[in-house]
């Protein structure tokens, strides 16, 4: 099956079109079932996959709109091969440990083009089909976030839709200057990106086309300060969008730097790393300072989350193999790890109505099961040895020292407060005394969800413990993304910082 | 004693005059049918316009391009092809909005139909001339039966509409008759190919830029009154409100279609010959159109008011395009307003099926956003339509304005005004919000009690027409390519 690209993506879509006839009743197994088959097409996509190969593959090419270069060109290397498999996968768990929703129907088909859109994100070779899906993904979240979410839902929800289509209108404009670049150069007309990465291009227009690409990209990441959407989106969401959110849509913006501005603007990225890892310092301390302040968990873990992008981002801009593989693995973790806490937050919430940590107390008594999930996950969220957060945060931070060893032991803090405000959110809500009458009559968690979260848990712990199937293939595209970049650098200094290093050894 | 002229028959190359003659001749069986039988229904009437219109569009088909005709008045060129053909399509679509379930008075007049043909007929001339005085004896055409086909309509406020249409599109003609005649004055011409002749020669004496500019701007005043370009805007909400839905919806786009073709064909014509204070006056223009009446939409109560300022905001970044005078730009203009066409069309033709016969919705407005709240639990798929609309006017890809929209921002890339395409990503993002606000009501709202009025009006047809609509906006990146092809082809053909 070469054209297993186009099924990963249309295959939701056309689930969800059919979703619609399906009764309300059975929505759930549809929506489940459709989710499962999917995530056994994206693990075929793995399997068929060649690891040794650092280019693209699967790559399917239909000309749409010739006389604009616009293309139907598909592929996938070994950067968007992992996150194909974590949004599949995420998609399908989040569905799973779904609790009790209204208009479960309508959910589960917007699920479905949501999901659609993402895997589209993820394998889009043309910048216009790129395009496309990113502002599509918008209307089924701005839905979920509008139609399920809490009292401010609907604000929260313009919200993030016009902060990120503000952002990528920028972007567009960048596009099309690519695009004309390209064609006064070549006298043809192409938005496929492969195509771009040959165009080398003076300092000052990467300059710019890096400033228009970046303000799309940050918005969505979030970078500080262009984070101020996602407090709302994700206090206001439902637990399924909190989850899907943090897990995937963030991700489009740092695959996005990795895709398009690290090799097109080489120049412009290396210019751009001491504001970038300087923003993302901030990003890292200033969200970490303010989840402690945060009386409600899922406050705590959104911004925990925000704060783990930050490293994502300071490994991106570190310019070698370590940096960035790193930070594609902390891609893949941090979409496991936060999809996971917010899913499990989303638990506690339907029992108890509530998300205050004076709220609970001693839950650890009563609840279990539960409470040794959310330690797990905590713990792999703090960047614990053994757990998958470690993995991915250990080389973004050896990568990073390669360049500037006073960020990297700032950055690090990062991880002694992300340790602080969590075992705060693990002290008062697991332990001490059971006084809350409320809490002393909850269940802890049914089959449904036990089953929902495990699959979780053995990936953290696998991943943790033996990254390398996983950290193969991405160090493998990674490193001739790296070649690549220094051979296409025009600066001194850019051939400089650009590390280029012949072997790469994975995790502990 | 003067010599009496021979003119021959082929020389005056009559099949240029075809395609309005048809439509003329197809309003006057209609009227001569009312004098046989004077019981016909309106469903005699619009099928009948619609085969007029079927044999208009096969005459404008077949025509040659770049041929001239009729004293050389006539001038079938590229863009007078395909700007007749979208008139014709755009009437095609919204004629049958007629057929609704409820009847409405103005429909029951053929005198509606008869008029509706002849107002084509003056967009067609419009289009297809290059003679100052062709193209205003199209224009008052075509004006003045709109103007009536707003009266007919059975509101308070249509009569003010209508009035008030009438008296800014006297105004406007006022205003291109004075730039017309300082034109003629200049150049002793009002054909628009001499006049450039002429004008080319006389560039350089001094003193007269300043008549040139003059007359570019007493022209451009009269076009921006019917394209309704800021500062001469603020007809365009009363106008749209008072009309009917489908005509408010007919109004902006196929009449600004007929405007542009002929403000192509003069401001092309002063920025080809170096007035570049043309050029720079029509971008202020539309970046001060767009931007204001994108701000205005924001504050709206009404949706049909809302739509009318988008509209304006629509025609000002299409304006923009126009300044840049190359082949693109102005392939741009053509492919937004045929995508732009389905989707506008449909979105108000959703307006007009949740249309009362009588009762308002409530003291001040037809059509305010509370309607329509809730509306996915009153009537799904006509919540998801409208909800496609919104999305594609505010340019979410995949759908149909998308398309223009990038074509029209690439173009202003390729001619080195990035800050414009800038300035238009800006503005769409701005324009989101309004457009989300209906889809955040009709999706995230209770309905409002008793809303019996959101699909009062409907009817087979009116179906048909929204699930065309809706089609053309869905797969637009089906037939983007061909469309792009044909209309650059076309445009690069007649050498704008």
């Amino acid at each position: 099956m070469e054209n297993i690209l186009s099924i990963l993506v249309f295959f939701p879509a056309v689930a969800g079109l059919l979703g619609f006839v399906v009764d309300k009743e059975s929505a759930r197994a549809y929506g489940i079932t459709v989710a499962a088959i999917e995530f056994l097409l994206s693990l075929w996509l793995w399997f068929s996959f060649d690891t040794t190969n650092a280019g693209m593959q699967f790559v399917e090419m239909i000309p749409l709109i010739p006389d604009m270069g616009i293309s139907y060109y598909l592929g996938a290397d070994g950067i968007s091969l992992f996150i194909i498999l974590m949004t599949t996968l995420m998609t399908l768990v989040g569905m799973a440990s779904m609790g009790e929703t209204k208009n479960i129907k309508n959910m589960i088909v917007t699920l479905l083009f949501l999901e659609m859109t993402m895997v589209g994100v993820f394998v889009a070779l043309d910048a216009i089909i790129f395009y496309l899906f990113w502002e599509l993904s918008l209307v089924p979240m701005l839905y979920i976030i509008g139609a399920w979410g809490g009292p401010l839902r609907v604000y929260a929800s313009i919200k993030f839709f016009l902060y990120t289509f503000t952002g990528s209108l920028i972007m567009l404009v960048g596009m099309l200057f690519v695009a004309y670049l390209y064609h006064s150069l070549t006298g043809v007309w192409s938005f496929a990106i492969t195509d771009w990465y040959a165009l080398i291009l003076p300092v000052d227009y990467q300059l710019w086309l890096f400033a228009a690409f970046f303000i799309g990209f940050a918005i969505k990441v979030p970078m500080f300060p262009f984070h101020t959407w996602i407090p709302y989106a994700h206090g206001q969401a439902p637990t399924i969008g909190s989850v899907i959110l943090a897990a995937v849509l963030l991700k489009m913006g740092t695959y996005g730097f990795v895709r398009f501005s690290l090799p097109m603007f080489p120049d412009a990225s290396v210019m751009a790393i001491t504001p970038i890892a300087v923003l993302s310092l901030i990003m890292v301390i200033y969200t970490a300072m303010i989840a402690y302040a945060q009386k409600d968990v899922k406050q705590v873990v959104a911004y925990s989350s925000v704060s783990h992008m930050g490293i994502i981002m300071l490994g991106l801009f570190a310019m070698n193999a370590e940096g960035l593989s790193g930070s594609v693995f902390q891609m893949l973790s941090h979409g496991i790890v936060s999809g996971a806490l917010f899913m499990l937050v989303g638990m506690i919430y339907e029992r108890r109505h509530t998300k205050l940590m004076s709220e609970f107390g001693g839950l650890a008594a009563v609840m279990p099961k539960f409470a040794i999930i959310f330690g797990i996950m905590l713990m792999a969220a703090v960047g614990l040895p053994l757990t998958i957060g470690f993995v991915g945060e250990f080389l973004v931070l050896l990568g990073f020292y390669q360049v500037s060893p006073m960020m990297t032991i700032l950055a690090g803090t990062s991880i002694i407060l992300g340790a602080v405000y969590m075992l705060r959110v693990m002290k008062f809500t697991f332990f001490g005394p059971l006084d809350k009458e409320e809490n002393k009559k909850l269940k802890d968690l049914n089959a449904r969800e036990t089953w929902s979260l495990i699959p979780l848990v053995a990936i953290v712990i696998w991943l943790g413990v033996y990254p390398k199937p996983v950290l193969g293939p991405i160090d493998n595209s990674v490193n001739a993304l790296l070649v690549f970049m220094d051979e296409k650098a025009i600066t001194e200094e850019a051939k400089d910082m650009i590390k280029v290093s012949k072997t790469t050894k994975g995790g502990n | 004693m003067l010599e009496p002229i021979n003119v021959s028959l082929e020389s005056l190359n009559l099949i240029t005059l075809a395609p309005m003659l048809i439509a003329i001749a197809g309003g006057l069986i209609i009227l001569i049918l009312d004098l046989i039988n004077a019981k016909l229904d309106k469903t005699l009437y619009v099928m009948m316009t619609i085969l007029v219109l079927f044999i208009d569009f096969g005459a404008v088909l077949g025509l040659n391009v770049n041929e001239r005709g009729f004293f050389d008045v006539m001038l079938i060129d590229g863009i007078s092809i395909i700007s007749q053909l979208m008139i014709i399509g755009g009437s095609m679509i919204f004629i049958p909005l007629a057929l609704t379930s409820k009847r409405f008075h103005e429909y029951s007049y053929p005198e509606f139909f008869a008029l509706f043909l002849f107002m084509i007929a003056g967009f067609q001339f419009m289009v297809a001339t290059d003679n100052l005085i062709l193209i205003f004896v199209g224009l008052e055409t075509a004006s003045l039966s709109l103007y009536t086909l707003i009266a007919l309509h059975n509101r308070a406020n249509s009569y003010e509409a209508a009035v008030k249409y009438f008296t800014m599109g006297a105004l406007a003609a006022g205003f291109f008759a004075m730039g017309s005649a300082v034109v003629y004055a200049l150049t002793g011409s009002v054909e628009l190919y001499k006049v450039a002749e002429v004008m080319a020669t006389r560039m350089n004496e001094t003193g007269l830029m300043i008549a040139i500019f003059g007359s570019s701007v007493l022209l451009l005043v009269a076009f921006s009154f019917k394209l309704s370009l800021f500062p001469f805007h603020t007809w365009a909400p009363d106008v749209y409100e008072g009309a009917s839905a489908p005509l408010a919806g007919y109004m902006s786009v196929v009449p600004k279609i007929a405007a542009f073709v002929v403000s192509i064909r003069i401001f092309g014509m002063y920025i080809d010959l170096g007035v570049e204070w043309v050029r720079w006056t029509i971008l202020i223009i539309a970046i001060l159109t767009m931007t204001l009446a994108n701000i205005m939409a924001l504050v709206q109560d009404d949706v049909k008011r809302m739509l009318a300022y988008s509209s304006i905001s629509h025609a000002g970044f299409i304006m923009a395009a126009l300044a840049l005078d190359t082949t693109e730009g102005n392939t741009a203009i053509f492919l937004y307003y045929a995508l732009f066409m389905f989707t506008n069309l449909g979105a108000f033709a959703m307006l007009w099926i949740s249309r009362h016969k009588k009762r308002r919705f409530n003291n001040r407005h037809d059509h305010p956003f509370e309607k329509f709240s809730g509306l996915v639990q009153i009537m799904p798929m006509g919540a998801v339509i409208m909800a496609l609309f919104m999305l594609s006017l505010a340019g979410v890809p995949p759908f149909s304005v998308f398309w223009g929209k990038i074509y029209v921002m690439q173009a202003a890339v390729n001619a080195g005004y990035i800050w414009l395409a800038v300035i238009m990503g800006l503005n769409s993002a701005i324009a989101a919000y309004y457009y989300l606000k209906l889809i955040v009501y009709m999706f995230l709202m209770d309905p409002v009690k008793d809303v019996d009025t959101v699909y009062y009006n409907i009817s087979k047809p009116l179906m048909a027409i929204i699930g065309l609509a809706t089609l053309a906006t869905v797969t637009a990146i089906f037939y983007v390519q061909p469309l792009i092809s044909y209309l650059y082809y076309m445009i690069s053909a007649s050498g704008y």
